[in-house]
């Protein structure tokens, strides 16, 4: 059996010293007026603040010097990360680039891919989307039908993705696409393309989401060449690099911050002077939150010592992402209030926009249902 | 892990191994004391692992001392551990010397309070408390209030104080002693001291269901793996496996959370990570032995297979010195008194 043991870690000082600059820098922006903390954090695209961070040294952070990185250590960019969504900044233009496509092209990408895109990333300059989804591949990636077939110097794939957010707007995506028919193993045989969307050969739709924004696209692959250079590791090897990828996906802040707006605008509703239910039920979440983050720090911990803790990373996001559906339920009652439709700005717009959000959050980046059965299977059951 | 750990681990599942068998259980649970296993205790100085070396403790540092508790929750094991360990670091606190054999403490109950009053020679303290846990069989306890506006801490005999013996629902005694006017054997001042003893009660009941959960966790995955219905093993099935991947987290929260506040408390116990850690790990008790039970089936729902030690421990202790409640609320009405902006600041300190 799979022992889950989550070591504590303590934050270093150059941590802690990083923790003030960075909620110096978001004060300083509020201040200014270039955004408004908003409780969708790591979905809101804002290229201006993306770059502020990449000259700040906010993106990239782990990565070598020679890529544009900044070689710090995975609590620097921890708290870098939890900072910017529990202050509301607007990360999501460069989320899914730092989080995970940077981090993948640094280990499984060519040479060419890394000197290009790397320095962009870690600028704020680049953008990156995610190709896993399809139509009719979700929580069962490997039954992906987009193809890439092999011609001269490249690839040319043809397919289509599905739920890819911000692919409107993002530089890149990197497409999970198959490369050998399937057979026994129906892991084996598919491989990752770093895609550049602004070649034609791309069509990207909009798909609008549960509180009508415009996340999500569909985007189609019509004989679209990617050269040999921006295949990721080796043709084949496809399967195993979204594992890995998605082991990045799970275990952050992001995984238990999404409502973190909600719960600070709920506790000013509530007061100085709660009544008894609404102090329970407060302190019952400020002890699933430390509890959380503790968790994940823990995760962050061992990705820094090179581990690969998947099975712990699938159980911080199952526990964290109920925890943050449990937010709009309980504040509901305590705060009686309908919930508008709008951007946010007033309680019941905020409450209205996290109701609307809150069905995402247990199905992006893995279902609580596929989490579970990662979690099964460290346990031994499977 | 360290080695010192490593040896602790060994020795005090070989002791609670060897000395407590399921038939010392259910003596305990009939009342008997369980003189072997304690005297096995104190024969390793388990019995003072939380002291200061200064004080008489064994110079473990204070995790090791609580990683030993949550084992011999882990075993089930019927004997006062928690509460010798918390009289004497109340003791050792307040500068006085610890005597030999298990103790307990009172008030446990957050609503009790005992009043300490000054007599003709010397302190005295006067008032009834509930559901002190061991008061039938620990020759001494130690008391907490204020006396002359102040915190303070003495060690009492329970000799004739116990009125009523009653049990929690795993069988462990739970007494009501009523003292008047008996004298203090010895006292001192301890700021807050009745707050310290309850922060640290809770504190110590967390690290035992956080051990008791982690041994139900193991019942229902070797029954899930055993027991074979519809021609497999029952841990085969997706609904079991979910429900085994639910109660896995709540174990784990629930060791993430009394971790933290064993490791902010060495010194005295830090309110915020108490108030987290018997939340959280309260709720990780009530919700993990549902679980536990459900994958166990009938088989879960008598006393012939073990799980119950573990469960009713956790239905027990959950309540003991402050409810899931209480915490959320202290802690809730100290985030809201401190205002929405405070809140991340708080988390984020450590």
């Amino acid at each position: 059996m799979h022992e889950f043991r989550f070591e504590p870690v303590q934050m270093p000082a150059a941590a802690q010293a990083l923790r003030g600059e960075v909620r110096a820098f978001i004060a300083e922006e509020v201040a200014k007026g270039s955004f408004t903390p908003s409780g969708n954090s790591w979905s809101s695209f804002d290229p201006d603040f993306s770059r502020k961070c990449g000259e700040r040294g906010y993106i990239g952070m782990r990565w070598p010097k020679e890529y544009g990185g900044h070689e710090r250590s995975a609590l620097e960019r921890y708290v870098v990360n939890e900072e910017m969504l529990a202050g509301g900044a607007p990360v999501g233009a460069h989320w899914i680039a730092d989080r995970q496509s940077g981090h993948q092209i640094l280990r499984y990408g060519s040479e060419r891919a890394k000197r290009t895109i790397l320095p962009r990333i870690a600028a704020g300059k680049c953008f990156f989307s995610i190709g896993m989804s399809e139509p009719d591949s979700g929580s069962d990636l490997a039954a992906v039908r987009t193809r890439a077939a092999k011609v001269d110097g490249g690839w040319n794939i043809s397919g289509t993705k599905v739920w890819t957010s911000g692919a409107h707007r993002t530089n890149y995506l990197i497409a999970l696409a198959r490369t050998s028919p399937k057979g026994e193993d129906r892991h084996a045989g598919m491989t990752q393309f770093i895609v550049d969307l602004s070649h034609p050969g791309v069509t990207v739709r909009p798909i609008y989401n549960l509180y009508g924004g415009h996340d999500f696209n569909e985007v189609v692959f019509d004989q679209f060449f990617v050269a040999d250079d921006m295949v990721m590791g080796e043709a084949g090897m496809g399967w195993t690099l979204v594992t890995g990828e998605l082991a990045f996906e799970r275990s952050g802040p992001d995984r238990f911050l999404s409502t973190h707006q909600l719960l600070v605008e709920s506790i000013r509703a509530v007061g100085a002077d709660p009544d008894a239910r609404s102090a329970s039920d407060i302190g019952r979440f400020v002890a699933h939150l430390a509890t959380l983050r503790r968790m994940s720090i823990s995760v962050a911990g061992m990705l820094e010592r090179g581990a690969q803790p998947s099975v712990e990373a699938a159980l911080v996001k199952d526990i964290g992402t109920a925890f943050e559906r449990e937010i709009p339920e309980t504040f509901r009652h305590l705060i009686p209030t309908e919930p508008t439709l709008g951007d946010g700005a007033s309680y019941a717009e905020l409450l209205g926009m996290t109701i609307l959000c809150a069905p995402g959050f247990t199905l992006r980046g893995g279902t609580r249902e596929i989490l579970r059965g990662i979690i099964a299977r460290g346990l031994g059951l499977r | 892990m360290s080695g010192i750990r490593d040896d602790l681990l060994k020795t005090v599942d070989r002791i609670f191994g060897e000395h407590c068998p399921k038939a010392l259980r259910e003596s305990a649970e009939a009342g008997e004391w369980p003189a072997v296993l304690w005297r096995a205790l104190e024969e390793t100085g388990l019995d003072r692992a939380a002291l200061p070396e200064a004080d008489g403790g064994s110079g473990l540092a204070f995790e090791d001392a609580m990683l030993a508790l949550r084992r011999s929750a882990y075993h089930a094991a019927p004997l006062p551990l928690a509460e010798t360990m918390l009289a004497g670091r109340l003791l050792a606190a307040a500068g006085l010397a610890v005597p030999q054999g298990a103790l307990t403490v009172a008030p446990v109950r957050t609503s009790d309070r005992l009043e300490f009053v000054h007599g003709v020679s010397g302190a005295t303290v006067v008032g009834a408390v509930h559901r002190v846990p061991w008061g039938n069989l620990c020759a001494h306890a130690v008391v907490a209030g204020e006396l002359d506006g102040k915190g303070v801490v003495g060690l009492v005999s329970t000799a004739g104080a116990a009125r009523g013996v009653d049990k929690n629902l795993a069988g462990e005694p739970r007494a009501l002693l009523t003292f008047d006017h008996a004298p203090l054997i010895a006292s001192a001042a301890l700021d807050d001291a009745l707050a310290r003893l309850h922060a640290e009660g809770a504190l110590y009941r967390s690290v035992q269901m956080a051990g008791a959960l982690e041994r139900s966790l193991e019942y229902a995955l070797q029954y899930a793996n055993e027991r074979v219905q519809f021609g497999r093993p029952i841990a085969k099935f997706q609904a079991i496996q979910h429900m085994l991947a639910q109660l896995a987290g709540q174990v784990a929260a629930a060791s993430a959370a009394a971790d933290a506040a064993v490791e902010a408390s060495c010194l005295a116990p830090d309110e915020f990570a108490v108030s987290v850690a018997k939340s959280r790990v309260g709720e990780a008790a009530g919700k993990g032995a549902e679980i536990a039970h459900q994958v166990h089936g009938a088989m879960g729902y008598t006393r012939e297979h073990d799980l119950h030690y573990s469960t009713r421990r956790l239905w027990s202790w959950r309540d003991e010195f402050g409810n899931e409640s209480y915490w959320q609320s202290r802690l809730g009405r100290a985030v809201a008194a401190g205002g929405a902006d405070a809140l991340w600041p708080m988390l984020s300190r450590l």
